[in-house]
């Protein structure tokens, strides 16, 4: 007699139940949508309403629209009809609503609300990007020592200490020199308490007194930690404006991020806008014209100026003293300037750059004012055969115009060359700089055509490896056959819907993965089976054999999968990227064959079996 | 009852065991010598560099594209089909200047002047660095994997049969590796993940064969070691062959339509399910033997096994 106590069937029963349910949302299918999400609010109905409206009118046909946390989410029967519909949305609601193209599960409600979803598909089977960017921490070291510099100029001026010169050397300390031993103690005395992070150490240099501060390790440590906190920071608000649905940003490591953008159509502009350093400085302009041309000719300028060029090579002198810079910029949209018609960027400042910026400007009617355009780029060049990083800093005055009024939080630059460019630095300055510049040290970006093209191939092999198997077994093992290929089966589901539980990413490594554990998940049922059959030839009877097999294989199966379960959790710990998606089908497989193999072949076989109490012959 | 193995053959796989080391040590030899002849073909993901696939919708001309390529400061370009003759693959060295990641776009652009209708299929690029630090992180894998598994077959069986087991697996990587030498598969990420895979695959197969052996060990009183390891081979012979052809089967359903990605995977995958199926029967067994394995080595019975063996 083979029974199984009603409580192992139950649990069968039980688990069969959530693998079908989990599993279902796949068989749905997702469906085209937008998502439509307000800049720094929760979205109102309103808006997707006029959204709806707008396509009404423009004859598209709308499938479903609501909200769905905190975004307006539209779905469409057809990816074409999506991609139409994002321009007239786009249009009917303007800059402050960003659209992006997303796919909407098209599961029913309550499915959804029980957090059955699809299975997250990677980039290789969706389409998208893949970036790793690497932080320059030396240049974000030296920015922050910068920007000390500043304030400590500022420090020692409202202090009424004399200074000569501060500036960063080598990028790693800053150095003051003052024109004598008193001033530079006094100095150091005001600023230590003021930059605990720093280190100041007394020095002389021919003859004359300085001192240098550097960052304590701590200070160091925690510039780093800010420049990839704001920069993930920056490259989110970057992806939002670029209307993607379901971004992966993360730090990975000391000094990466990477960045995932699933399903994006353009990914040059993508790599534009998001390794973008680009910002701008406002600054008073410093002489005439004829000043310009000396200080170009001769290389010499006004100790309060520096020399820059506009974009047609032009010279011009800008004061040193920045009225505001980027940071303070709280939003900037494009348009076009209503006199000339030319592009324009309208841009709000925040409390402290509007106060600035009234002030100076309502002191200096009627003088100019220069816009800097600034952008950090670099090049990999190979110099002996070896990659040498070059930096450059783009520097290009946009902008010069007479001040006819005081300024205050809201006023628009000209001076960019087309619509476009407008738009990406609205965009750029809306989202924020970044504190540190980064590059691209890997990408990996699928096309959607050959994301769909990957997905058929993967289910094409999964059905054709299923098949293939499940014909061998029925062949070879007949009854006992049959069971193993309803265990294959239910494991198949079973990792689905773990997959699609844990929204663990599935790659086309990952269906390898899947495929593989196909043909290795049969063999605890071979193991047993032929067991079994051995039984049978020593002589027991067929129950006796079943429950003999069953047991004397047992410890085989475990010996034997902990292997490639081994195998497979150490390429999970330390794979990259696809080879991650193929460990996790590996394991989920591997683990639910131990269940589905042995317990679930070992109710189907009691099921047919085990109630007969004279059962002279089995079919195996 | 269908079978492929006879269940009473009596084989005499012990006896023969020299044949298969001169057959052992001839592919060895092979693949020591092709790997450092001929090296391995490395990939984009460890070299670092630029991969891009572009798909036309005629069939390609490559001897176009490379003479644009050639002319628009791509002379070192490897131009081939991929898959298909509608579907290009375009590798490029990492730069000697410029921005690196923008050379992927500028190829398309020069690509479009030659046929318009080209499209970006895929983009792979990787800097100098990370393609390093993948590759050690790959060797690290594999050396965690080795001796992952050494310390396991030792807990649980003995350290001869480890020995055996690890030594075997070396082989088994060693003339993997030679395969992919030979062949010219690119050596990727997706390939060493069957390879890993392949190394579980491996011992999961010598752990049959040594659990069997273990319980005869234990149950055959009479007889000597060779004659009880063939006793053990001989039974497990079915079991071996079967799940190799059902894992042989779903691999060949990946290696038929899994597409140009999956194409050096499944093949690593079904090259080392063979070796695997032949050095488990073989080598794994016959190496124990010749390192000294005896009887009253897996008489002794530690608590942990007593308890897994006691299940009746």
């Amino acid at each position: 007699m083979n029974r199984y106590p009603w409580w192992k069937n139950l649990l069968i029963v039980l688990v069969l139940f959530f693998a079908l349910f989990y599993a279902l949302p796949n068989i749905y299918g997702e469906n085209p949508a937008l998502q439509i999400s307000k800049r720094n609010a929760e979205i109102d109905q309103a808006a997707v309403d006029k959204a709806v409206a707008a396509l009404k009118a423009a004859n598209i046909t709308v499938k479903s629209a609501g909200i769905e946390e905190k975004d307006g989410l539209i779905q469409f029967d057809s990816t074409d009809a999506q991609l139409k519909a994002v321009n007239v949305v786009r249009e009917a609601l303007g800059d402050d609503y960003p659209v992006a193209l997303n796919l909407a599960p098209a599961a029913p409600r309550w499915m959804l609300n029980l957090g059955a979803k699809p299975m997250y598909l990677g980039l290789d089977l969706r389409g998208g990007v893949h970036f790793l960017m690497q932080i320059d921490m030396q240049a974000a070291i030296k920015t922050a020592l910068e920007r000390r510099v500043d304030g400590m100029r500022g420090d020692l001026r409202a202090a009424n200490i004399r200074y000569i010169s501060a500036d960063v050397d080598n990028g790693t300390q800053i150095a003051l020199r003052f024109p004598d031993a008193a001033a530079r103690d006094a100095a150091i005395a005001a600023l230590s308490s003021k930059y605990p992070e720093l280190v100041f150490s007394k020095d002389e240099r021919n003859a004359q007194p300085y001192f240098t501060a550097q960052f304590t390790d701590a200070g160091a440590l925690a510039e780093r930690k800010a420049a990839v906190d704001q920069n993930i920071t920056t490259l989110r608000n970057r992806v939002n404006e670029l209307g993607v649905a379901e971004p992966l940003i993360q730090q990975q490591g000391d000094d990466r991020i990477v960045v995932e953008l699933p399903g994006i159509q353009d990914t040059v502009r993508a790599k534009e806008i998001i390794g973008a350093t680009a910002t701008l400085e406002f600054r008073l302009v410093s002489g005439t014209p004829t000043d310009w041309m000396d200080a170009q000719q001769s290389g010499r300028t006004p100790p309060d100026a520096r020399l820059y060029h506009e974009k047609n090579g032009q010279p011009v002198l800008l004061k040193r003293q920045v009225i505001v810079t980027g940071d303070r910029i709280t939003g900037a949209s494009s348009g076009f300037d209503q006199r000339s018609g030319s592009p324009a960027v309208f841009v709000n400042l925040d409390g402290q750059g509007a106060r600035r910026m009234a002030d100076i400007t309502g002191q200096n009617i009627g003088k100019q004012m220069g816009v800097v355009f600034i952008e950090h780029r670099s090049e990999t060049k190979m110099v002996n055969d070896k990659p040498v990083k070059e930096k450059k800093v783009i520097e290009q005055v946009i902008n010069v115009a007479t001040i006819q009024d005081q300024l205050a939080n809201r006023f628009q630059i000209t001076g960019l060359d087309s619509p476009n460019e407008a738009r990406d630095l609205a965009l750029l300055l809306r989202a924020g700089a970044l504190r540190a510049p980064m590059d691209i040290v890997e990408e990996r970006t699928v096309g959607p055509s050959l994301g769909a093209q990957n997905i058929q191939a993967g289910v094409n092999a999964s059905l054709l490896g299923f098949a293939l198997v499940a014909v061998f077994m029925l062949i070879y093992y007949r009854v006992f056959g049959i069971t193993a290929v309803v265990a294959l089966g239910v494991n198949l589901v079973l990792i689905v819907a773990v997959l699609s539980l844990l929204q663990a990413t599935l790659t086309l490594p990952g269906i390898a993965g899947m495929v593989l554990t196909l043909g290795i998940a049969v063999d605890a049922n071979v193991l047993i089976n032929e067991r079994i059959r051995e039984e049978l030839r020593n002589g027991l009877t067929p129950q006796a054999a079943i429950k003999a097999g069953y047991e004397r294989a047992f410890a085989t199966i475990i010996d034997s999968h902990i292997t490639t379960l081994l195998a497979a959790v150490v390429l999970f710990g330390l794979g990259a990227g696809p080879v991650k998606g193929f460990a996790v089908t590996l394991i989920i497989g591997i683990s639910a064959s131990l269940f589905t193999a042995i317990m679930v072949t070992r109710a189907l076989v009691n099921l047919i079996y085990g109630r007969r109490l004279r059962l002279t012959q089995i079919s195996i | 009852m269908l079978n492929l193995f006879p269940y009473d053959a009596k084989v005499d796989f012990f006896g023969k065991r020299y044949y298969a080391y001169a057959l052992s040590l001839f592919f060895l030899i092979a693949s020591i010598v092709s790997l450092s002849t001929k090296g391995i073909n490395m990939g984009l993901d460890f070299t670092g560099g630029v991969v891009i696939e572009v798909g036309y919708n005629k069939a390609a001309d490559l001897e176009a594209i490379r003479a644009v390529l050639k002319k628009n400061e791509f002379p070192e370009a490897v131009v081939q089909y991929f898959g298909s003759s509608e579907s290009v693959m375009i590798r490029l060295p990492p730069a000697k200047t410029g921005n690196q990641n923008q050379l992927a776009d500028h190829v398309l652009s020069v690509l479009k002047t030659e046929d318009a209708g080209v499209t970006m299929r895929r983009v792979e690029y990787v800097g100098p660095a990370v393609g390093k630090e993948l590759f050690n992180s790959g060797g690290l894998a594999m050396l965690v994997v080795l001796a992952g598994l050494l310390i396991f077959v030792s807990l649980r069986y003995q350290l001869k049969m480890a020995t055996g087991a690890v030594i075997t697996l070396t082989h088994d990587l060693i003339m993997v590796f030679g395969f992919i030498s030979i062949t010219g598969i690119e050596f990727n990420l997706t390939v060493l993940a069957a390879y890993l895979a392949l190394a579980g695959y491996s011992i999961n197969d010598m752990i049959v064969v040594f659990d069997r052996m273990r319980e005869n060990f234990r149950k055959i009183r009479k007889g000597t070691e060779i004659e009880i390891m063939n006793i053990s081979v001989n039974q497990t012979m079915s079991r071996t062959v079967i799940t190799a052809l059902t894992t042989f089967l779903s691999v060949l359903a990946l290696y038929v339509f899994g597409g140009e990605t999956l194409h050096g995977f499944s093949l690593t995958l079904l090259v080392g399910i063979i070796l695997g199926t032949f050095s488990s029967i073989y080598v794994a067994s016959s190496l124990s033997l010749d390192l000294g394995l005896k009887r009253k080595d897996l008489l002794k019975l530690t608590d942990k096994e007593k308890l897994v063996d006691h299940a009746p």
